[in-house]
């Protein structure tokens, strides 16, 4: 629908340009991709300013949360750090170690990013707001983000250095084991929903009741597996060990600077946005008003758009990450296992027969 | 000739590629990551089917678990290739004679016209959920099979298990209930020191203290 | 519950499933290293199957799941036995397991997946289940092999016993394939509907039958695919041989006979061939290379060899009195083989393997009832009359004879003269030759009581076959004829 409006917003302006005749061989054919390309766009380019100024958020947050003010002397209030760092990572040398794998040296950034954008294809961001409106759209998630862990092991073999092949294993490891509970925490959501349809996923959550008919009240242990999996998943602290920068330096990207640099950057912290989007739309009812059908105050916040609902849970579950950071010491690696192997899977095993069996019943609310 | 049979026949080039390297590349940790391409662009082959259950199956569970821990094994190996290719060369035309003639004897068995597609896959409707319709095989008409299937993994998880699991005396464990019941007052002990002593007393304490300090 | 009652035909493998996975919970929380409570409650399970299987049992054939599963006598009888030779060959290695550290729990786990593959394949009326059933069995038949992890030898032949006994699978799975590209089904019964009504395309059965035929020499360690046989059985715990020597048999025999003979009947005039290679190779190798052998396991693996020659030989027969001898050959074969090996096992002690023939030498000095036993034992797997072998190569090559195969019998008998001397061997090395130890042989009483009953029924048996056999031959039949 959007794309025809969009399309014939084209041929009006090109007309007045008196070039649509010329070109309109051109643009007709190919217009759906083009659509296509520039939906990615409007997804891609805000999360990369996202990102930009969540590291930005990140510094700030930390510094309040340690008493300190953080970045405040690029623009004002630190609002031109963000840039002042692209800059200058842009303008850095890439240092490739001697005696290193170059192609997978170089390839590897690349693989850790691409995932990383690619699953953001079929997160909903409003009622149709989404680029891929596919059925088995949770399965791609899970393939997607499962994916990522590749451009940090190549990362780390590629380097040849020991810090960074440690750091590779480490995270490898990790990543492994909490997919099986962060897809176990996804089995139940899909079982509530009966759908793998990211958008029947929220529109499973709508009801009369606005926050309570959500999944977080009867799937609550999963959201806290789900968002502890995702943080060990993204490698944030308290389960950075893949950087563990007091005994690997900095894991498995030690090696890396300038771009190269930047790019495991940006995927780490694309990766945190979609964990907390994902939280957001599977846990919180995505684009939902939390007040839809209450007396007053669901009249009141009716004008609000979708967009914006979504952006604020996803807010909530980010500065959750900053808060972890800031306040827990760093896991040990059999901490970090046991927890993953012996308390996150049997949860959330037992939690999908609950789930299960739960909607037998009719107590079964949601 | 449509887009999806150009898409069909790149994701097959690039399967045989991948599949041809896996087995003569050098180095192992590119012979994995070759499979790994291999897996994906089946998985695109199974895509074009619309199979798309499966296909996402197969990098969910081959290239997002599987090959991560065979490409984690093999970067600790110390895989010595040459060793393994000993004797590739020497027994390269024999075993080459022996594929040759398999490979003419199925050809002459089976002929050409029993190798080309009889049939095309049905196109679905746009609704047609392929992970469904797969689920509802499953659990009614596959239901058996199925669940022999499932015995058949937890065999190989109590095998995998029997196998590599050896208690050893000397490693060095730590138990986590123990850890968390720890109270301060295990660990801290509080002593209360005067404040105002003789210089030699002092000493002479510290000399006399000296052994317990280490606790 | 009406469809509950639908399921009486599979509740002994629905009963065995759930007992394996509570004595793996069980076993969780026993600590005591004789697994005693673990080891009743495996044998009490079998039992219990038995039971359920003996009280379920309703004449004429069941079909459940969409055909995939079929209980008919022929798979009843042979489940049933199939679950008192793994009762056995628990009895007896229960003692011999325990001094070397193996009688784990989970070791009793894997028998019993393993028993439950083998009730599945044995039932199975799709290649799907055919398969998955012969996987189980096998799967945890390598990891039993692979059990002994400080030995080398044992390791080595599980790595041999799993990358054959995988590519005899992916042999099986390609000619299964090519039976489905050609007849569109993989039901057995389907299968040999279109074959016989249809009009398939006879070129690619007939090719995918040699790779189904290749899968299952594999899987029965026929000549020429016999290489791994003699690894296997001597590298593994002799327990673990004995498990792979006697109730997988059973099993075999019925793949066999699914595939083979319902799936495929109409192709008789070609697979009847290939057997005939098989049979006459293995009976000639097996036996001469018995001979040379000086490790009883070793030569037990040849003689394996040439009875599955025999059991090939009452196949191709192709008449029902010949594949009631081979079921009947098959289950004499389990019985002394059983009795084989668990003579072995009890003359061997801690750190001590009696598996040389030395070690059977003046057996009769020391125990003249364990040396009597054995040369029944010996008799019977030779052939020689008043014991049950006899009936059984008897049978077999009367069945054969019938259908016309002449040289092939003169072939067999003349193979078992050659074999007779290394089984004859072993009773003289016993009543002729001075012992080399004196030690004394201890033996667990439930142990002795079982090999007294198992070369007595060998005995017994050979005098009175007629039971045992119209079991076979009615079972049969009976699941043919429908």
């Amino acid at each position: 629908m959007m794309e025809a409006q969009a399309l014939q917003l084209v041929e009006s302006l090109l007309s007045f340009l008196g070039l649509w005749e010329l070109l309109r061989g051109f643009i007709e054919p190919a217009w759906h991709v083009v659509w296509t390309v520039l939906k990615i766009f409007a997804i891609i380019l805000p999360i990369m300013g996202g990102v930009a100024y969540y590291t930005l958020a990140e510094r700030k947050v930390l510094g309040f949360m340690q008493v300190r003010p953080g970045p405040n002397r690029v623009g004002y209030w630190g609002l031109l750090q963000p840039v002042a760092d692209g800059l200058k990572l842009l303008c850095k040398e890439i240092i490739i170690p001697t005696n290193s794998n170059k192609f997978l040296f170089l390839a590897a950034p690349v693989l850790a990013l691409t995932p990383a954008l690619a699953a953001w294809a079929v997160i909903p961001f409003d009622d149709g707001m989404i680029l891929a409106d596919v059925n088995a759209g949770l399965l791609y998630l899970l393939a997607m983000t499962s994916l990522g862990v590749y451009g940090i092991i190549i990362a780390g073999w590629a380097s040849n250095s020991k810090y960074a092949f440690l750091g590779a294993l480490r995270s490898a490891a990790q990543i492994v084991s909490y997919e099986l509970a962060m897809g176990f925490a996804l089995v139940c959501v899909l079982l509530a929903a009966q759908s793998m349809n990211m958008g029947d996923i929220v529109r499973g959550q709508q009801s009369e009741y606005g926050l309570f008919g959500w999944y977080w009240i009867p799937l609550f242990p999963m959201l806290v597996v789900y968002f502890i999996a995702g943080v060990a998943e993204t490698n944030r602290a308290p389960f950075d060990m893949a950087e563990g920068e007091s005994e690997i330096v900095a894991g498995f990207h030690v090696e890396y600077s300038g771009m190269g640099f930047a790019l495991f950057f940006l995927a780490e912290y694309a990766n945190m946005i979609l964990i907390a989007a994902l939280s957001s739309v599977m846990f919180l009812g995505g684009w939902l008003n939390p007040f839809q059908g209450w007396p007053v105050l669901g009249e009141l916040t009716a004008w609000v758009p979708g967009l914006v609902w979504m952006l604020g849970k996803m807010s909530i579950f980010l500065f959750l990450f900053l808060w972890l950071r800031a306040t827990f010491p760093r896991y040990r690696y059999d901490q970090l296992m046991r927890l993953g192997w012996k308390v996150f899977i049997p949860l959330t095993l037992v939690w999908v027969v609950v789930v299960a069996t739960w909607m037998q019943t009719p107590w079964w609310l949601w | 000739m449509n887009f999806e049979t150009v898409l069909f026949y790149l994701f097959a080039a690039v399967t045989v590629f991948a599949a041809l390297r896996v087995i003569t590349a050098r180095n192992p940790l590119h012979a994995v990551l070759f499979l790994v391409l291999a897996f994906v662009s089946s998985a695109g082959i199974w895509m074009l089917l619309e199979a798309e259950f499966l296909a996402i199956a197969l990098v969910l569970v081959y290239v997002g678990a599987v090959m991560v821990l065979f490409l984690f094994v093999v970067m600790m190996l110390d895989i010595n290739i040459e060793q393994l290719r000993k004797g590739f060369w020497q027994w390269l035309p024999l075993g080459g004679l022996l594929a040759a003639l398999i490979g003419v004897q199925m050809v002459w068995v089976l002929g050409a016209d029993e190798i080309s597609a009889g049939t095309t896959a049905v196109k679905h409707a746009a609704d047609y959920s392929n992970t469904k319709e797969l689920g509802r095989l499953i659990y009614t008409d596959y239901v058996y099979p199925f669940e022999i299937a499932a015995v058949l993994l937890l065999v190989a998880m109590v095998a995998a298990i029997a196998l590599t699991l050896r208690k050893r005396r000397d490693t060095k464990r730590q138990d986590v209930n123990k850890q968390v019941k720890v109270r301060r007052e295990d660990r801290v002990r509080i002593v209360s020191v005067p404040s105002a002593r003789q210089v030699e007393s002092v000493q002479e304490a510290a000399a006399s203290n000296h052994g317990h300090t280490a606790d | 519950m009406n469809y509950l009652a639908s399921l009486s035909p599979i509740y002994a493998e629905m009963f065995l499933l759930v007992m394996v996975c509570a004595i793996l919970i069980v076993d969780l929380f026993i600590v005591n290293y004789t697994k005693t409570v673990t080891y009743l409650l495996t044998q009490t399970s079998l039992f219990c199957t038995v039971l359920i299987l003996l009280f379920t049992h309703q004449p004429g054939a069941a079909h459940l799941f969409n055909d995939m599963f079929v209980h008919d006598v022929m798979s009843y009888v042979l489940k049933v036995f199939i679950c008192l030779a793994v009762m056995a060959m628990l009895l007896y290695s229960r003692s011999y397991l325990l001094v070397r550290g193996l009688f784990t729990g989970e070791f009793l786990a894997l028998v019993m997946f393993a028993t439950l593959g083998m009730m599945v394949m044995t039932s199975a009326s799709n290649f799907l289940t055919l398969y998955l059933g012969l996987e189980l069995l096998a799967l945890s038949l390598y990891a039993m092999v692979a059990l002994q992890r400080d030995s080398a030898i044992a390791t080595e032949s599980a790595m041999k016993y799993f990358i054959l006994g995988a590519m005899a699978s992916g042999f099986l799975l390609y000619g299964m394939s090519m039976l489905y590209g050609a007849t569109g089904s993989l039901d057995i019964n389907r299968i040999a509907d279109v074959i016989q009504h249809g009009t398939p395309n006879k070129s690619l059965l007939v090719f995918g039958l040699v790779f189904i035929v290749a899968g299952l020499a594999f899987k029965l360690g026929a000549v020429p695919f016999h290489m791994w046989v003699p690894d296997v059985y001597h590298g593994a715990p002799t327990a673990v041989t004995m498990f792979i020597g006697t109730a997988p048999k059973l099993a075999a025999f019925a793949f066999v006979m699914r595939i083979l003979v319902e799936a495929l009947q109409p192709l008789m005039i070609h697979w009847s061939g290939m057997l005939m290679i098989l049979a006459v190779l293995s009976m000639a190798v097996g036996n001469i290379t018995a001979i040379a052998q000086t490790n009883l396991k070793r030569m037990f693996a040849y003689s394996t060899i040439a009875h599955m020659g025999f059991l090939l030989l009452g196949v191709l027969s192709g008449t029902i009195e010949g594949y009631g001898s081979a079921m009947f050959y098959a289950m004499v074969y389990v019985l002394m083989s059983l009795g084989g090996f668990g003579m072995i096992m009890l003359l061997s002690r801690e750190g001590f393997e009696a598996d040389t023939l030395n070690d059977f030498k003046g057996l009769n000095q020391r125990s003249p009832w364990l040396a009597f036993m054995m040369l029944l034992l010996m008799f019977s797997m030779a052939g020689v009359p008043p014991t049950v072998g006899f009936y059984a190569k008897f049978s077999v090559l009367n069945a054969a004879l019938d259908a016309g195969h002449l040289t092939l019998v003169v072939m067999a008998v003349l193979f078992s003269l050659i074999g007779a001397f290394y089984y004859l061997r072993i009773v003289k090395l016993m009543y002729f030759d001075a012992p080399e130890s004196h030690e004394k042989i201890y033996i667990q009483p439930d142990s002795s009581l079982l090999v007294s009953l198992n070369g007595m029924a060998i005995l017994l048996l050979g005098i009175f076959p007629n039971t045992l056999m119209s079991v076979c031959f009615v079972s049969v039949q009976q699941s043919l004829l429908q």
